[in-house]
């Protein structure tokens, strides 16, 4: 296709200011994470790399008091793990059971369920957070992995998703299948579940980013630092700042965000493909 | 549906009794909760309530903190709605141009993506921090007078430019790919008829690219109604005065640190609502959704 000269440099032009428009709040908290917090508080933010990398992160990733809390970063980011892996699991498998009772069954309550699933995606998390508090605390599960995970999983994007791909699987598997004589069971385990394997590897990348992302219900549902995922150490940190007439801790509240931030970018950027093939295709 | 369903009485109840199960203890019993509360009446010590049918939605309607929110969010979920998906529309037409490079320009832009809204909050905090932020003394010395603590159209810059870095890069995966879908012979074709690159975007791939817009619209606006509210908790809390709290922050406001549980629940309701009509409309026009 014939690009003009000016055409391609333009293009290249914009394009890099896009990328730094992106990048450069992240390098620059960064770079201002490997400073003293005197010299940051003096010069305020920068743009190069000092020499407190290893100080900083060290301090942050094993040693409680630099978190102004009872935990370490890394059992933040071991609780952030948990949240994200244990949703993104929770939510593949019911999701897919769910759309496969759905698509392939014809049975008395199918429609009104389906409308009860349906109904959640009308209602996310976020507008009924008080009532829902109250349900997990008198269930005893504040505080609680269980808590924490699954009142988020309720949320039925997942089995829309699902419920779109079985509708694309050709009919015709089923019927060889019932042919040779399989039940609905074993067609699930031999026949659908291998089928979905990229579909459930791409569903899983997103599920596990949006659950390493969560805010607002962890911050609601975790009191005890001990549950803290890294997003919410974040803002305990940021709250401390001004505390105790000290100088600021920015470098280490700094270096916390990068490290909330790393893993789920890595994950996005490293299964790049697949993430976006899930994205875009099952969001239609 | 399939043409070839199972018929079998017990499996299907069994596959879908985990899902019912979870939605109806976390999500329809908080629900219904929800809506009952919302025309509960309590004393301040929360001991006894008293039921009112629809003073709480009267009292919320009514009042000014609620309509100002409402405003802002409107205003708000438009302004970053808009303005995302025209600066990723932007950066998508001209990525898809490039050939060198074109795949490390995807992943530059694509990865914002995966940053959680409270960490974009902290850091355009820190960007427009008055001791130290960039932003903040770039501003002022041009002159600006900028001051986001004290100013409310200021603080709504700050959460508007915040939420729109947060979201571009979600539109331009999706911007990207529907242009990579448009047949080559389309676009060559187009090449031949038209010189001028922008007359050739505004005549054939803007309105092929349509379907796609429309869907990031309601998108985006399903955005910035709810998931900005960690960008929000953790930038701007709201201040000045509550002149930049969406109306899912102020429940939460009212809701937990007020413990106005009537007030907050009404609220909760009339969100329910609008995010209901959001939705249907979502899902019948998806059904319509021509595909490339």
């Amino acid at each position: 296709m014939y690009q003009s000269k000016w055409r391609v440099f333009s293009n290249h032009t914009i394009l890099i200011l896009g990328a730094l428009f992106m990048i450069l709040p992240v390098w620059i908290a960064f770079a201002s994470s490997t400073h003293t917090r005197e010299y940051v508080f003096q010069n305020g933010l920068q743009f190069w790399p000092g020499a407190e990398f290893f100080q900083n992160y060290g301090a942050i990733l094993f040693d409680a008091s630099a978190t102004k809390g009872r935990v370490t970063a890394i059992e933040m980011l071991f609780n952030s793990m948990v949240l994200g892996l244990g949703f993104a699991i929770g939510k593949v498998i019911i999701s897919m059971m769910a759309a496969y009772a759905i698509v392939y069954f014809r049975f008395k309550l199918a429609v009104p369920l389906f409308w009860v699933i349906f109904a959640t995606l009308l209602l996310p998390l976020e507008v009924r957070i008080v009532p829902s508090y109250e349900v997990v605390a008198n269930l005893g599960l504040l505080n609680t992995y269980t808590g924490l995970i699954l009142p988020l999983i309720a949320s039925a994007t997942g089995t829309f998703f699902f419920r779109q791909f079985y509708r694309s699987v050709p009919d015709e598997l089923l019927e060889a299948a019932r042919l040779d004589g399989a039940g609905p069971i074993r067609f699930f385990i031999d026949i659908l579940v291998p089928l979905s394997v990229t579909m459930i590897a791409a569903i899983f990348i997103i599920m596990f980013v949006v659950g390493w992302n969560q805010y607002l219900w962890p911050l609601l549902m975790t009191t005890d630092d001990q549950l803290y995922t890294i997003v919410i150490g974040i803002k305990q940190v940021y709250n401390s700042l001004y505390e105790g007439g000290q100088i600021p801790q920015f470098p280490k509240a700094f270096a916390l965000t990068i490290m909330a931030t790393i893993p789920p970018v890595l994950v996005v950027v490293i299964f790049q493909r697949m993430f976006v093939k899930g994205l875009v295709e099952t969001e239609k | 549906m399939k043409r070839v369903q199972f018929e079998h009485s017990a499996v299907p109840y069994l596959f879908i009794a985990p899902q019912i199960l979870i939605i109806s203890i976390f999500f329809l019993w908080p629900a219904a909760q929800a809506l009952y509360q919302s025309f509960l009446l309590e004393d301040a010590f929360g001991l006894s309530s008293q039921f009112v049918w629809f003073r709480n939605f009267e009292d919320v309607l009514s009042s000014s903190s609620w309509t100002r929110s409402a405003i802002f969010t409107v205003v708000f979920s438009v302004l970053v709605s808009v303005l995302s998906i025209a600066i990723s529309l932007f950066l998508a037409v001209r990525a898809d141009e490039v050939i060198r490079g074109a795949k490390s320009y995807k992943t530059l832009l694509m990865w914002g993506y995966a940053v959680a809204p409270p960490v974009a909050g902290l850091l355009g905090n820190m960007m427009f921090n008055p001791l130290m932020g960039d932003l903040y003394m770039a501003f002022n010395s041009f002159g600006f007078e900028f001051n986001h603590i004290q100013n409310a159209n200021d603080a709504a810059f700050v959460v508007i430019l915040i939420a729109v870095w947060k979201q571009v890069s979600v539109n331009f995966i999706f911007f990207l790919s529907g242009l990579q879908g448009i047949p080559k012979s389309v676009q060559e074709a187009a090449t031949l008829d038209c010189k001028s690159p922008e007359r050739r975007f505004w005549t054939i791939t803007f309105p092929l690219l349509a379907p796609t817009t429309f869907f990031l619209l309601v998108i985006n606006l399903t955005y910035a109604f709810f998931e900005t509210f960690g960008i929000i908790d953790v930038s701007t809390k709201g201040a000045p005065g509550g002149s930049t709290a969406t109306l899912v922050y102020k429940v939460y406001v009212d809701g937990f640190l007020g413990a106005d549980m009537g007030g907050s629940a009404a609220q909760s309701v009339l969100l329910m609502i609008m995010v209901s009509v959001l939705t249907v409309f979502q899902f019948r026009f998806i059904e319509r959704k021509v595909h490339y």
